[in-house]
């Protein structure tokens, strides 16, 4: 079983990079850029599990480790 | 009283600790390596600077499942003193014995420099030998030292005057200039700032020794809270 984790800033946070990304791309030319923000992706591949042991193992390892929920957000898509 | 260091792999500010508190302090201390079971009765445990486990996914994420942390917290839990330095202190918000976080600095630049940090609060086992206002200057070197907070948090924090120093000009964006806080108990001090590299006149700076005169001073009674 394959899933993927993304994990980024909440909104409340400042993302300096995600804007110093987005200043780049007005510079290039995408003036209609207004907003970037820059976050993970995890790929994971988690063995013979049924999909709902995925799901409730992603949570937990999202809320333990992946993710610290003081300043970012999580999700997650289990691919099968 | 015994000083304990604690070890991680990426640790690289332990052996200043360990020779500030041995060497500049004339204090017992161990290093303890993060792989520990069964950890020794210490008075104070310092988790020191550096890149734990390389920094990897965020700092100080990883290190708070090193076998020795469960002691750790055990520890802190009754109330001894815990230190976190820089990445330790990274590590003790991941671990939420400390309120926020840190994330990068607001210039996207990691910032090593001296800068002037002003004392905030004095009642505490960490800053009892200083003065209130004190202005000491202090080493930072820090690539994720903005702190942040919740409103919510940041209030309850004020009122129990749980800020203890902050940056008289700030390098990094944390919000209300801080650069030091501790918990709600008072036992447990994290700071981006690095005392132990300023604990010796050969070193061109003194004004670290203070942080850490203020724990001796409380471990042998000298300073108890009003």
């Amino acid at each position: 079983m394959k899933a993927k984790v993304y994990v980024t800033l909440k909104k409340s946070i400042a993302d300096p990079q995600g804007n110093a990304i987005g200043k780049a791309l007005n510079k290039i030319g995408y003036d209609n850029v207004e907003d970037v923000r820059i976050g993970k992706l995890i790929e994971t591949e988690l063995g013979e599990v049924t999909k709902e042991t995925a799901e409730k193992q992603l949570k937990e390892m999202c809320e333990k480790l992946l993710a610290n929920t003081v300043i970012e957000q999580y999700s997650f898509e289990v691919l099968g | 009283m015994k000083f304990g260091i604690v070890v991680f792999p990426g640790s690289n500010c332990d052996i200043d600790c360990y020779h500030a508190l041995r060497d500049s302090l004339n204090q017992d201390v161990d290093y303890i390596w993060h792989d520990t079971e069964g950890l020794k009765e210490y008075d104070c445990i310092i988790l020191p600077g550096g890149f734990s486990y390389g920094d990897y996914l965020r700092c100080g994420a990883v290190a708070p499942f090193s076998k020795v942390m469960d002691e750790i917290r055990v520890h802190a839990e009754k109330g001894k003193l815990l230190v976190g330095i820089c990445n330790g202190f990274q590590i003790l918000t991941e671990m939420g014995l400390l309120p926020g976080a840190l994330v990068r600095n607001k210039n996207l630049k990691f910032i090593c420099n001296t800068v002037p940090l002003k004392v905030e609060n004095i009642d505490t086992p960490f800053t009892n030998r200083c003065d209130l206002g004190q202005v000491i200057n202090i080493p930072i070197a820090h690539g994720e030292g903005n702190y942040v907070v919740e409103k919510d948090e940041l209030a309850k924090m004020k009122e129990n005057r749980q800020i203890l120093f902050t940056y008289q000009e700030n390098p990094n964006g944390s919000v209300l200039d801080i650069a030091g806080i501790c918990n709600e108990g008072k036992n447990v001090l994290g700071m981006m700032p690095h005392p132990e590299r300023a604990c010796e006149e050969l070193l061109g700076n003194r004004e670290g020794r203070l942080v850490f005169e203020s724990i001796i001073s409380f471990l042998e009674g000298g300073w108890k809270s009003e």
